[in-house]
């Protein structure tokens, strides 16, 4: 069995979130992680490979630094690994990016491919189901959890209040929630064993069954008129009430606001 | 001369400061309270590799170096002091001499289970009446037919009681020179927790890195098999010192790791901290103290790193030897974590003092550093003896 875990690259938030003077994130001054929605994803495939045999291809669209996260999911037990890296392929929304993935993951053996549901930075959920579309294959999104019989994949899919169990054939795509699973660590001699081995590198020229005009910044629909940092709300107004006087007073504001 | 680590050894730091960070840090506080030995977390550990850093793959270790090792150490007991000797005394005192000195049975059946994280070691030398002077050692080992037959007991030993495997050094030989004089020659066995005769005694009631089990160990008739002995017949002593030159490097990062934890504690502390209506990181004081502490902590890294290294070139070549650097780190990491600590808890004023801020258990944990595998009198002996010889 084959599965591609698609990798994002995205910036850490934990350290608080950075802006360049025109409103675009400040890439370089922040950490880099592996997208949480990826990371849980790759760990069900790892789940999967230790359950039921399988190999774990990891494929990122990115500048050549997302090597250092392609070799963390080396570490963690993933066993090849593949960077597509183009000047090309930069500034690409989600059309352009699943067009790109797609055509990568297409050179690639696969039965399964699993994405994250959204990346922390972008949060469109969009890439996944794309790249679904692209290779003409089911998707299952918001996996809660994943089981794998036979030549099948059952999936909860989650629901705001409820989840569907869905069972689909493979191939198929997957699209996980970080919620999934707790990813495991790296192992010290996994780091070593990363750094000793191949990543395989894609340029543009690689991509063959990929058109010019979905690439890129050029093949982008989607485009930024602006981008602002959010503006920080007043203080606000405090009361103090008993229950009934409360819901009375909210009803009253909300009516004023023209909200209800 | 390169100071900067390579991207494997920056990702390896970066793995074990998450662990510390995710699963050590929220337990320090309560185990050094109970005294409690942190067996979920070492059983991560041991899942994770981590308890056979350096120990080659074929044995069932990680393949990786000892610097990678001294991180693990060090970055452990930036939040956690006890933590970090558990996985020093295991890897340093226990998987080292095997690998060392074992024969290739004594690896298969020992170092493979205590480096690929199934069974736990620990290392015993001192003795009630034995420290530095180890001719005081009273404990003896007997050959009765295909056993060895050990008596006496054992103190201080770490991983005391929790532990599986164990090294001990008990005396074979007495032997007389020219004139008469008798001096006592040591062999080290390997023995396995569960051998009948071998039982624990008190466990100790310590100032600092209260949850890393303590033990007396005491051996009544203890019978095990004659291929236990690990290394040839009355060379005891000589692998006891060599396994001690490497887990003084253990400790020298034990040290290290919790000096620089103690300025990370602090550095959070001035910041939030306010007197006279501003941080006390604004006054002079707090901030050319924490540069001292800073400039020690980091010249003690050197140190500590170069006898981590040191001890990676005797990995590939025996001939280089690594006591002189593993003295000179030890002593100097272990009297730079415990001034540094010192200072910690002086920045903190009256919290400092209580348990409730990490660094009061920190400057606790630090002392130990100056005592233990070598105290820091010894190291003066080891340093200055190899320059005056």
């Amino acid at each position: 069995m084959n599965i591609v875990v698609c990798i994002k690259q995205v910036p850490d938030t934990k350290g608080g979130v950075k802006f360049n003077p025109d409103g675009t994130l400040d890439r370089a001054s922040m950490l880099a992680i592996m997208n949480p929605d990826d990371k849980a994803g790759l760990e069900a495939a790892l789940r999967i490979k230790e359950q039921n045999g399988a190999k774990v291809t990891v494929v990122t669209m990115g500048l050549p630094k997302a090597d250092d996260m392609l070799r963390e999911a080396l570490a963690m037990g993933a066993d090849e690994a593949v960077l597509v890296t183009d000047r090309r392929l930069g500034g690409a929304d989600t059309w352009a990016t699943s067009s790109t993935v797609a055509a990568a993951v297409k050179k690639l053996d696969y039965d399964l491919i699993i994405t994250g549901r959204q990346a922390i930075d972008g949060d469109t959920a969009q890439v996944g189901p794309q790249i679904a579309e692209h290779l003409a294959l089911p998707v299952i999104s918001y996996a809660e959890d994943i089981k794998v019989e036979g030549n099948s994949v059952i999936v909860k899919r989650q629901y705001e209040d409820r989840y569907h169990e869905v069972k689909a054939q493979m191939p198929c795509l997957i699209t996980a929630l970080s919620e999934l699973n707790e990813p495991r660590y790296m192992t010290p001699g996994g780091i070593f064993d990363a750094y000793d081995k191949e990543v395989t590198v894609w340029g543009r020229d690689d991509l063959t069954d990929l058109d010019d005009a979905n690439i890129g910044l050029a093949g982008s629909p989607t485009k930024i008129a602006k981008a602002s940092d959010k503006v920080r709300k007043g203080a606000g107004e405090k009361v103090t009430l008993d229950p009934k006087e409360s819901v009375e007073y909210i009803v009253n504001k909300l009516k004023e606001k023209h909200v209800i | 001369m390169d100071f900067t680590l390579d991207k494997k050894h920056e990702m390896a730091r970066q793995l074990f400061r998450e662990f510390a960070l995710n699963e050590v840090k929220p337990m320090a506080q309560e185990i050094d309270e109970t005294e409690v030995f942190p067996r979920e977390n070492v059983e991560k550990m041991m899942k994770y590799g981590f308890m056979g850093i350096p120990i080659p793959k074929e044995y069932g270790g990680q393949g990786c170096d000892v610097l990678t090792y001294i991180m693990c150490v060090e970055e452990l007991s930036k939040v956690c002091g006890t933590t970090g000797v558990i996985v020093s005394a295991h890897t340093s005192l226990c998987c080292d001499p095997i690998l060392t000195y074992g024969t290739e049975e004594q690896k298969q059946k020992f170092l493979v289970p205590l480096a690929s994280g199934k069974k736990l070691g620990a290392f015993a030398l001192t003795e009630p009446g034995a420290g530095t002077d180890a001719q005081g050692a009273q404990c003896k080992a007997t050959e009765d037919g295909d056993s060895w037959v050990l008596n006496g007991s054992k103190c201080f030993i770490t991983n005391g009681k929790e532990a599986d495997i164990y090294i001990i050094f008990a005396v074979t030989d007495i032997v007389e020179d020219a004139k008469g004089r008798k001096s006592k020659k040591f062999s080290a066995f390997i023995v396995e927790k569960g051998t009948p005769g071998f039982t624990f005694g008190t466990k100790e009631k310590k100032m600092g890195i209260r949850a890393s089990s303590t033990y007396e160990l005491i051996f009544q008739d203890c019978r095990i098999p004659k291929e236990n002995i690990l290394g040839p017949r009355g060379k005891g002593f000589g692998i006891a010192m060599h396994t001690l030159d490497g887990g003084r490097i253990g400790i020298a990062a034990q040290a290290l790791g919790i000096g620089e934890g103690s300025i990370d504690a602090t550095i959070e502390f001035v910041k939030e901290r306010k007197q006279f209506g501003r941080p006390i990181a604004a006054f002079q004081n707090t901030a050319f103290q924490l540069a001292d502490m800073k400039a020690r902590m980091d010249a003690a890294k050197y140190l500590v790193y170069k006898a981590a290294c040191t001890k990676d070139q005797y990995m590939v070549d025996h001939k280089t030897s690594y006591s002189i650097e593993a003295a000179e780190a030890k002593l100097f990491a272990a009297e730079a974590a415990m001034a540094v600590t010192t200072k910690a808890v002086q920045l903190h004023g009256g919290y400092g003092y209580t348990r409730e801020y990490d660094v009061e258990r920190m400057m606790r944990d630090a002392k130990i550093t100056e005592i233990y595998e070598g105290t820091s009198e010894v190291q003066r002996l080891v340093i200055s003896g190899a320059m005056l010889k």
